[in-house]
This record gives C-alpha cells, sequence and structure tokens, in this order.
C-alpha cells in the first residue's frame, strides 16, 4: 500500500465531491435541513391537531332518556358537551364525522336510579377517529362522575361515610432511572437512524465513484496511471466513509441544535404550553445516557465501513449510475428490516442475534442508552461487525482487480 | 520500446462462447517511431492497446513495454507509458491545472516537479488560457488539449493511443496528429490505432493491420504498397483482410 498515492486519490475525490451539487445536497443539505425541519413540522403540527381535537366542545347526540329530566339536565348543564338535536342517522352521522358521539340512556333510568336498579348506558362512536375518541372519554367521564355522585348522595343519605366503598387507592410509581425510560421509549429509533442516515449518506457519492467514473470515461483514465488498485480502493472508499459519516454527524448536530432553538421557541408556542402540561404529568422526566448514545455512535462505525464497501462493490458492478441505483435501492430495504426488527417488543439481544449484521446494533443500542453496557455481547458485535466490514472490503478491492467487472459490455 | 509475443486474449461470452479478441499478435515498435495499428471497429485493436497498458491481463503470450513485463511490472509499465484513448475522459469538475497535477503526483512527481511540468505543458499547449477553469465548461479542443497534458505530465517514454481522432473536428484532429509527430521527433516510442487510413498515411512509420484478433500483414508503407501492389491504403488494406465480403463479414 502506498499510503501518498491512497492520499492524494482520497484529496482528490473530496475535493470532486464537494464541488459536485448532488453530494452535497445528499451529505449536508438534507441531512442539515430538511431532516430537522420534516421532524419539527411533524412534531408542531401534529401537537396542534391534537390540541385542536382536545379544545373542542364535541358535538353528542342523547338518544332516550325523556322520561329521565333529571339525568338529561345534567348532561345539558356540562360545558364540555354540546348537545345535538336527535335524529335517527345518528349512525350515518358519526361515520360522516359530523357527529362525534351518541349516547343511549335507557328508559326510566332516573326512576332506576331511584330505586337502586342497575341499568346501562351505550356510548357510540367512531374507534380510531381521535375527535369521536376524545367525545367517548367525556361522556365517560361525565357518566363515572355522575355515579360516584349517586353513590356519595346515598351513603350520606344512610348516614356512612363517602370511604366507605373506597377503602383504598392505587397509584403507580415509576422506580426506573430518567435513562432507563428514555432508552426504552426511544433508544431503537437512535440506531435506526444513524443505520438509515449512514447508508443514504454514501449511497451517491459509492454510486458517483465507480458507476458514475466508468460513465462518464474517468474510470479508465485513472486505472492507466501507475495507482494501485488498492490504493485507489481504499482513497475512494475513505472519501465514501467520509460523506456516510459526515451525513451522520451534520444530521445529529442539526437535530440537536434545531431542538435547542426550535424547542424554546416551541415552547413559547400553544403547542408547546400542551407538551409542558404532558411532561408535568410524567413523574419521570425521559432521558438518555450520553455515554451511551456515544457508544451507539462508536459501534456503528463499523457498520458505515460494511455499507461503504458493500455499496462500493455493487456500484462498481453496474456500468451506469442508473443500473447502479436499481441494485442499491432495493437495498435499503434489506437495511431497515434488521433495523426495524430491533424495535420489536420482546426480541432480546442473545449471542446468536448478536452475530446478525444491523439487528446487532439496534439491540445493543437500546441498552447503550438506558445505560447499561453488555460488554461480553458488545465485543461480540463490535469484532463481528468489524470482520463483516473487513471481507465486504476485501469484495470490494478483489472486485476491482476483475478486467470483466472494469470493463463490463 | 514495446514487444509482444503471441499475445493472446480471450474473452468468454455466455451467449457467444469463446471470443478471441487477441489472437497471437506479434510485433515491435522502437523508440522514435509510430507504429501504426490499423482495423475495423472490433478488430482487436483497443484490446490489444489495453493489454499494454496494463489494463487488462493477456490469456496467453505476453508484452514488455520499456522493458517492463505487463503482467509482473505493471505498476512499473503504466509509469512509463501515456495513455490517450477516446474513452479516457477527464475530471469535469476538477480545472487542468487540478487534472495534470492529480496525474503528476500519482506518477511520483515532487510539488515542485508538478508545478514546473505545468506550467512547461501549458507553455507547448498554450493552455494558460483555461488552465484553472473546470474542465465541464471546456470546449472539445480544450479537453484534448488537456488530456494531453495529462498523457505527458511524467514525460512518458511510450505513448499509445487509441483512436484519438474519433469524433473531433478537423482542427483539433490536425492537433493532435500534429503532438502525435512531435512525440516521435522527441524519441519516443508511439503505438497509434486506428481505422482512418489518411492518417496512417500522414503518421506511421510500420504498419500493423489487425484482422478478427490477428495480425495479417505488417510493414513499412512502402513494403506493403509493394506487397500488394497498391499505392492506395484502402486498398491494401481491404485485400490484407482477404477481400470486402470477408470485411463486412
Amino acid at each position: 500500500m502506498n499510503w501518498h498515492n491512497l492520499l492524494t486519490v482520497y484529496l482528490k475525490e473530496l475535493r470532486d465531491s464537494l464541488r459536485d451539487r448532488r453530494t452535497l445536497i445528499s451529505m449536508i443539505v438534507v441531512p442539515t435541513l430538511m431532516i430537522p425541519g420534516i421532524m419539527l413540522t411533524v412534531l408542531v403540527v401534529s401537537t396542534k391537531v391534537v390540541n385542536k381535537a382536545r379544545e373542542e366542545i364535541p358535538t353528542v347526540m342523547v338518544l332516550g332518556g325523556d322520561d329521565s329530566p333529571v339525568l338529561r339536565a345534567a348532561l345539558a348543564a356540562n360545558p364540555k358537551l354540546h348537545l345535538v338535536r336527535t335524529t335517527t342517522d345518528w349512525k350515518q352521522r358519526i361515520s360522516d364525522k359530523q357527529l362525534r358521539a351518541a349516547v343511549e340512556i335507557p328508559a326510566g333510568f332516573d326512576a332506576a336510579l331511584d330505586r337502586g336498579t342497575p341499568v346501562e348506558v351505550k356510548i357510540y362512536n367512531y374507534e380510531g377517529e381521535l375527535r369521536s375518541g376524545f367525545a367517548a372519554g367525556e361522556l365517560r367521564n361525565f357518566f363515572n362522575n355522575y355515579r360516584e355522585k349517586t353513590v356519595t348522595a346515598r351513603l350520606v343519605g344512610r348516614g356512612l361515610p363517602a370511604a366507605l366503598v373506597k377503602p383504598f387507592e392505587v397509584k403507580t410509581q415509576n422506580v426506573a432511572p430518567p435513562e432507563k425510560v428514555g432508552g426504552n421509549l426511544v433508544g431503537g429509533m437512535i440506531p435506526y437512524l444513524f443505520i438509515l442516515l449512514c447508508f443514504t449518506g454514501a449511497m451517491y457519492p459509492a454510486m458517483d465513484l465507480t458507476a458514475g467514473e466508468k460513465e462518464r470515461g474517468t474510470m479508465e483514465t485513472i486505472l492507466c496511471s501507475p495507482v494501485a488498485r488498492i490504493d485507489l480502493v481504499l482513497g475512494k472508499f475513505l472519501m465514501v466513509l467520509t460523506a456516510s459519516l459526515g451525513t451522520v454527524v451534520f444530521s445529529l448536530t442539526s437535530m440537536i441544535l434545531s431542538f435547542v432553538i426550535g424547542g424554546s421557541l416551541f415552547a413559547s408556542s400553544g403547542a408547546g404550553v400542551a407538551v409542558k402540561k404532558a411532561a408535568a404529568n410524567m413523574e419521570t422526566i425521559p432521558m438518555l445516557d450520553p455515554v451511551g448514545v456515544l457508544t451507539v455512535l462508536a459501534m456503528v462505525l463499523p457498520v458505515a465501513v460494511l455499507f461503504c464497501a458493500v455499496l462500493l462493490a455493487v456500484s462498481l458492478y453496474a456500468k451506469s449510475i442508473k443500473e447502479a441505483s436499481s441494485y442499491v435501492s432495493p437495498m435499503i430495504i434489506v437495511i431497515i428490516i434488521p433495523a426495524m426488527m430491533g424495535l420489536l417488543p420482546g426480541v432480546e439481544l442473545n449471542a446468536r442475534l448478536a452475530l446478525v449484521p444491523i439487528l446487532n446494533i439496534a439491540l445493543v443500542s437500546k441498552e447503550l442508552v438506558s445505560g447499561v453496557f453488555h460488554w461480553n455481547y458488545l465485543a461480540l458485535i463490535f469484532g463481528s461487525t468489524c470482520l463483516y466490514a473487513a471481507l465486504a472490503l476485501g469484495l470490494c478491492v478483489r472486485m476491482f482487480n476483475r478486467e470483466e467487472v472494469m470493463f463490463r459490455t | 520500446m514495446i514487444e509482444t509475443r503471441h499475445l493472446t486474449k480471450i474473452f468468454h461470452d455466455k451467449k457467444r462462447g469463446e471470443i478471441r479478441a487477441v489472437d497471437d499478435v506479434s510485433f515491435t515498435c522502437r523508440p522514435g517511431q509510430i507504429y501504426g495499428l490499423l482495423g475495423a471497429n472490433g478488430a482487436g485493436k483497443t484490446t490489444t492497446l489495453r493489454l499494454l497498458a496494463t489494463l487488462l491481463r493477456p490469456t496467453r503470450g505476453g508484452a514488455t513495454v520499456a522493458g517492463f513485463d505487463t503482467v509482473a511490472e505493471s505498476e512499473r509499465v503504466r509509469a512509463s507509458v501515456g495513455f490517450l484513448a477516446t474513452s479516457t475522459a477527464l475530471y469535469g469538475r476538477l480545472t487542468a491545472r487540478e487534472t495534470i497535477a492529480y496525474f503528476g503526483r500519482l506518477n511520483g512527481l515532487s510539488a515542485a516537479a508538478v508545478a514546473e511540468r505545468i506550467a512547461r505543458l501549458a507553455d507547448e499547449l498554450d493552455l494558460h488560457e483555461f488552465l484553472d477553469r473546470r474542465v465541464e465548461k471546456y470546449s472539445t479542443g480544450m479537453k484534448q488539449k488537456t488530456s494531453i497534458a495529462r498523457t505527458l505530465v511524467h514525460d512518458p517514454a511510450v505513448l499509445i493511443f487509441d483512436e484519438p481522432t474519433i469524433g473531433l473536428d478537423v482542427m483539433t484532429a490536425r492537433n493532435i496528429v500534429r503532438f502525435v509527430r512531435d512525440c516521435r521527433t522527441r524519441g519516443k516510442t508511439v503505438i497509434y490505432s486506428t481505422h482512418i487510413m489518411s492518417e496512417v498515411e500522414k503518421l506511421c512509420d510500420i504498419v500493423g493491420i489487425i484482422h478478427r484478433g490477428r495480425l495479417v500483414a505488417e510493414g513499412t508503407l512502402d513494403e506493403l504498397r509493394a506487397r500488394y501492389g497498391q499505392p492506395d491504403m484502402e486498398e491494401i488494406f481491404v485485400r490484407a483482410v482477404g477481400g470486402e465480403g470477408e470485411e463486412a463479414a
């Protein structure tokens, strides 16, 4: 290996790529502007939609209950419900989202309550529809309160304490540290994001530096120079790795900045107040273990090497960028499936799964961001991924030495 | 000096089976000589030159270029060769200066030597006007001049030209022909492949006619004219390959 030539190739590829609009878009513009932009937009829009739905006073239709004026009056007096006139097409109106929910009151409800006879109230809603769900929830709250008031009134009427039917309270409290809660909530997403960014960042440069060069005729020019194939491969490989890791670093920096800057802007908005309220309801504010996050980054490094080498080898086989993208694009699915499997509940890390590339990183990362370090698995995963990366790089060098690949017609 | 000995290259194609692209070709080209490799499209010219430039490995036989074996000493061969073809393009996003410097450094030249070579080549080839502009903005003529500078940056002893004038306008093609002649004057070993008869007549000291991978005739222009009893190169070529029907086949 000639380090001077390797470095010369790398620096040339770096300069060439930094002048390429498409590489800049995939390496810098997309991760720094688009991804955080999309994420923030989704967060703001979804919070606003949920808040708007929550703030809406739902339209509710009361079915029956003409002989129960007390209940009807209580329902009408509830400021959180907007009662509408009863019609026969209430089912259709719920389906058409013109009506959020309906409540059916059995005949003689007030009288049955006075007698102490059990009765059944039915709530009709549109399952899975957010606003209809809120309306049904509001109705359930109303009837729970109404029931409690009725029970309390009966107990008091008989000279008994109200606590008679509520002898004890049940309360759930979290004991896991905040980073474990955070790791459990978003731990699986972190490596998923890193893996995807690593791959997408390497895709275009890998195709441009191999199939693109063949297409433009510059591959033959460089092969005529005295540079050894291994120096040429490693120089190109380092450039693709730079683009891949650059994409991750730019994305991370941009996401952190946008959450810090965007978060402060967001906090002053109405949507921010709602998020704050939601956070206040949680006993533990989820956090991520910073050392764990950095370890995930270190674990992703051999994966990036593996991706870059495989992408270079696959793209090199193609005669044009168009052909290369038809080979490379389906590989995203191959990457996503094991990364997503790591998000599934119940899939736990073991020695066998520690040897499955990508899935192993996804599984161990969940533990890492929670602050749990399984050193034996970490060593096994890092070692096996390094081995796969070395094999892929070896394959790449071999491909560069095969004339039927380099001069494929 | 270039010397080939029973040089053979066989490709295997799933549909067509075994293809003998170069079949038992032996010839010698000495310093200060232009060896013209004349043949129709697909005759085996490019494969022969790629074998000499070490881009391909021979199936049988061998070749030495500037005293180095093309298989055992491929890197030293490439360091002694300047290869120019229509298929050897330039990096569009680099300038001419960066392109020449890149190939100079890969050929082991120091930074000072690269700067000195760029200055000299820019004077000789009149590159100054566009030396620091990106290649993608060049005209065909500018690109061709930059390619020549790239080929000459390490002052190679051997120059290989594979149909370098294809697709070029008359003025640019004339510049190439003049440059090839200059190489001979400087004592370089030059091999020039073409299917343009007039270029052969203008340039070549020795002509080798290649047909279906085999070297079917070789000699100076006068020797070939005497052997085939024809003054016209085109007629000589047609007779050497076995007649018009054979060529069309």
